[in-house]
């Protein structure tokens, strides 16, 4: 079964025309005649969470809007798709652009909201050029505009594209860049259902959780939420990379068996080759031995088992890897997109990778691993967003399941020379 | 008005304070670099972390809104290891060159280090190297290694001077402050931002390198620059005045007052602080250019004077009077000159020139320090307050003489004009703190001290009246005013003139309804020590 997939594999599914004949644009004349507050409802009993990586209730999110602010409401996409291992929401852009339209317009609807923005990561050229061809043919269409569907619900949606920071996949940040200013996290709260962007009622939702939002209409929310597994509804899609066969975006119920997706759906490893490791979430969530995947693949079972589902972007890694190695990748990647505002972030992030890229360039030294928890540990739940928290969590993850990986370069370093770096800070 | 319980002590605060705010009440100092009462939140430097029952992670004091039944607290075993976790954070990459850092010993790190701290560096890697020695404008030169990115002085560009210079630029640990490109720190409060820099980043080009702070001592006092009175700390030195070019006080820092001048001061003001000690200070007294003892000219000025009077009478003299002389010394002269020796002409009124105007936020167009004062003092019986006035009449011969008490003319009239109106003087006095055309223009001229070596109070132009100390002793021969206005009177035979500033308020108060209030038994006379960021 496929629900924002079904398309994908339409040729030219992306056209208005050809997206129509594949059931575009039915759910949101259904929408249309709905009750907005039946529509969150909907969402609700659809058990429809954040598929950008929280994992929060998308319809708890949009009751969470003041009833009372005079001010206007904004829906902002979160497209600025950064994690690493993550490349679902591409797909949606590049293949069914109107299925995100389609999405956008029922939660405008639900939410009364008139301005919509998507806000697309820097590198989506193609897909940002993609959405504004479908938005031209939706608004040509009279989908969008002064009149959404001739109903006296005016609807924009606006494409803005991002220049190229992982932290602007943050809401706030994300809210801040959109307001032109830096892309720095803002402190919370109030949140962006308060006070988001200008200032006013702001929900912020993932490309895929929109897109999911016309099939909890279409299939209604209790037929959509008995599709995944408990409180975690529906489906989604899991990206999986590394060594695996196939490697690809496969869209599968919530609570879909880890090992299953990696050995059945992504044609399991090369031959010859063992499991090391399997990161599960995108690049943020820690890491899981071959022991520990037998496990569903939903918001809450992950969280049982000490890692987390986030973006559902599933990294194999097999006895090729180099663990400490592809840490020091991660570290790097974190290092550079830590924003710098706050101190535990910026500085521990900054040490980790300075750390790691040591020890894979010479070899580590014996307090290396503690200090590598340690930083990590004094990152968590002290940062203003969760980039610490992303940071820290894979380093204290492969030093506590891998530790023979870093005892073989502390070996090393510590049999060599003293580094000219070690010997100028013993001095 | 929610109560609410900080480390076991309850304490009722108004809706909105903030937890940081309500610790503060209970005496309790939170450690915290980015936040600062008068700038807006900016939550980033993760020091004020503190465990709020119930909460499911550690807050920071500064952004968290106080609610009913709260229960903090600042020192469980949590908070202090986050606050020491976030030191470490911000020392992994700071020079520690304290040595030869200005901030050494008014620094936070320092300060925290030794209160909360206290840990031997796990770093084996190099620091992050950044712009050393920037300068960003004429006041203030940036060590970027130092900065710990806290952002105070950016919101102060942006929200107080709303001259927005500053920004943090690049991102992780390479973030940095810096000026915007081709913009300088050139704004009239730019002296400011160093002193809310909690580290040694932002350092005052003027006091770099001079003096080292534990050298210093401090007294509360008034800046005397314009009519708004800003409350200052004077950093001054007791001896090793070789380090500050011989000169004893160091600098002018501002001291917080809300209903005054909040926690700023100008850059004008800041730097006033020069030219108390310069050159141009009249440290002897002189007749005709001469300099000589007290004695002998305190008796050549009083006998002019008497012989004047005899010829021409009271009414050809002007006194001619500063409008920045403490309340005292303006009392003190109306009572000798105006009430006393009964002279009608006594001004002091010179408009404010057209570059100077008042602004939004402290500086007033009217650069004395206490004309409020001179309104109140002298109307009663003058009856030519221009000092324009005065002139003119001397130019037509109708005033045959000067006392000038610490008035320039020059910079509003002239130094010709000075120069050549006070040809015609049969006599005249200067009694004032600097040579000037107009000190230069009179015959006698006695020294008096500035605002920093008498006590005295000053009121600012919304009608406060502020008290200050003497900061340091008389320099030179000079004397305070109302001590040469002493020796004037016991030399014209008058009166004996009060010459304790206090007991001088006292008769000012019953003179005068607006002096009426207490100012020197208050205990704001004595020093308070203040530290230099709140």
């Amino acid at each position: 079964m496929k629900l924002v997939s079904k398309n994908f594999d339409v040729p030219d599914s992306h056209k208005l025309a050809v997206c129509e004949q594949n059931g575009g644009y039915t759910r949101i004349r259904k929408a249309l005649e709905m009750e907005p507050q039946t529509i969150i409802d909907e969402v609700i009993a659809a058990n429809l969470r954040g598929l950008g990586g929280a994992g929060f209730p998308a319809g708890r999110k949009w009751s969470f809007l003041p009833k009372d602010n005079p001010k206007p409401r904004y829906l902002v996409v979160n497209a600025d798709e950064g994690e690493p291992g993550t490349c679902k929401d591409k797909y949606i852009m590049t293949n069914d652009p109107h299925l995100l339209l389609e999405g956008i317009m029922i939660a405008s609807w639900a939410i009364n909201s008139h301005t919509c923005f998507i806000y697309i990561r820097g590198e989506y050229v193609k897909q940002a050029k993609i959405l504004e061809a479908a938005i031209a043919e939706a608004k040509a269409a009279g989908y969008l505009g002064d009149k959404m569907f001739g109903k006296d619900f005016p609807l924009e949606v606006v494409v803005h594209r991002g220049a190229g920071a992982y932290i602007c996949g943050e809401e706030t940040s994300l809210l801040n860049s959109l307001e032109g200013k830096r892309g720095w996290p803002r402190l919370k709260p109030p949140f962006p259902a308060v006070e988001g962007y200008l200032a006013c009622p702001t929900i912020v939702n993932n490309v895929e959780t929109i897109s999911y939002v016309p099939w909890v209409i279409e299939l209604g929310g209790e037929k959509f939420a008995s599709l995944g597994s408990e409180r975690n509804g529906g489906m989604r899609l899991y990206s999986v990379s590394g060594c695996v066969k196939k490697p690809g975006v496969y869209e599968l119920p919530l609570g879909t068996n880890l090992k299953d997706i990696i050995f059945e759906h992504a044609g399991g490893l090369f031959e010859g080759r063992r499991l090391k490791a399997v990161i599960p979430g995108g690049s943020s969530s820690p890491v899981l031995t071959p022991d520990e995947i037998d496990l569903p693949m939903d918001f809450d079972s992950l969280a049982a088992a000490g890692s987390m589902l986030g973006s559902a972007g599933i990294i194999v890694l097999d006895d090729t890897i180099n663990l400490v190695e592809a840490l020091a990748v991660l570290a790097r990647f974190y290092a550079h997109e830590s924003c710098g505002q706050c101190t535990p972030c910026r500085e521990g992030t900054g040490w980790m990778r300075k750390i790691l890229d040591r020890i894979v360039a010479e070899g580590g030294r014996s307090v290396d691993p503690a200090n590598l928890e340690r930083i990590a540990k004094n990152i968590i739940g002290n940062s203003i967003c969760p980039l610490g928290e992303a940071a820290s969590l894979p380093v204290i993850g492969f030093a506590a399941k891998f530790p023979e990986e870093f005892a073989e370069y502390v070996a090393r370093g510590e049999t060599a020379k003293p580094s000219t770096t070690a010997v100028a800070a013993v001095i | 008005m929610p109560t609410l319980t900080i480390d076991n002590q309850e304490i009722k605060v108004p809706a909105g304070t903030r937890v940081i705010e309500a610790a503060k009440l209970l005496g309790i100092e939170i450690p915290h670099y980015c936040y600062h009462p008068a700038l807006s939140i900016a939550g980033s430097c993760r020091m004020c972390l503190v465990e709020i029952e119930k909460f499911p992670k550690l807050a920071i004091a500064c952004h968290t809104v106080a609610t009913d039944g709260m229960i903090v607290h600042t020192n469980s075993d949590k908070a202090e290891h986050a606050r020491t976790s976030m030191l470490e954070f911000l020392l992994a990459n700071h020079p520690l060159d304290c040595p030869v850092c200005d901030q050494a010993g008014e620094c936070k790190l320092q300060q925290y280090y030794m209160t909360v701290g206290r840990h031997n560096s796990a770093l084996l890697d190099n620091k992050i190297k950044k712009t050393k020695a920037r300068v960003l404008g004429p006041h203030v030169i940036l060590d970027s290694e130092r900065c710990i990115l806290c952002s105070r002085c950016v919101r102060f560009t942006a929200e107080i001077s709303k001259s927005h210079e500053l920004g943090i630029f690049n991102r992780g640990d390479h973030s940095e402050l810096l000026n915007y490109p081709g913009k300088a720190l050139d704004n009239p409060y730019s002296g400011n931002v160093v002193d809310i820099c909690p580290v040694g980043a932002l350092t005052d080009r003027d006091f770099r390198f001079k003096v080292r702070v534990w050298y210093l001592d401090s007294k509360p006092s008034i800046c005397h620059g314009c009519a708004r009175g800003c409350n200052i700390r004077v950093d001054y030195l007791r001896r090793r005045f070789h380090h500050n070019d011989g000169k004893r006080i160091a600098r002018f820092k501002p001291r917080h007052n809300p209903d005054v001048n909040g926690h700023w001061i100008c850059d004008a003001g800041r730097y006033s602080y020069k030219q108390l000690e310069n050159e141009d200070r009249l440290l002897t007294p002189q007749v005709d250019g001469t300099p000589g003892g007290w004695d002998s000219v305190l008796a050549g000025a009083a006998k002019a004077f008497a012989g004047h009077v005899s010829e021409f009478g009271v009414n050809s003299i002007a006194l001619i009077t500063s409008a920045s002389l403490s309340n005292e010394e303006m009392f003190t002269a109306q009572e000798l000159f105006g009430n006393g020796l009964k002279m009608e002409k006594i001004a002091w009124r010179i408009p404010p020139g057209p570059e100077n105007k008042d602004d939004d936020l402290l500086i007033r167009a009217d650069k004395n320090a206490n004309s409020f004062a001179a309104e109140k003092i002298f109307t009663s019986t003058s009856r030519a307050k221009d000092v324009e006035e005065v002139l003119a009449k001397t130019e037509a011969g109708k005033i045959k003489a000067w006392i000038v008490l610490d008035a320039d003319l020059g910079p509003a009239f002239g130094d010709e004009r000075i120069a050549k109106a006070a040809e015609s003087l049969r006599f005249s006095w200067y009694l004032g703190s600097y040579r000037n055309a107009t000190s230069q223009a009179c015959r006698f001229v006695l020294p008096s001290t500035v605002f920093t070596e008498k006590e005295g109070t000053v009121t600012n132009f919304a009608g406060r009246v502020q008290h200050f100390p003497a900061v340091v002793s008389p320099l030179g021969g000079a004397l305070p005013l109302l001590e040469i206005f002493a020796k004037l009177a016991g030399r014209l035979e008058l009166p004996t003139v009060e010459t304790n500033p206090a007991r001088v308020y006292q008769s000012l108060g019953q003179s005068f309804e607006h002096f009426a209030q207490p100012i020197y038994a208050a205990p704001t006379a004595k020093a308070a020590p203040t530290s230099k960021v709140s």
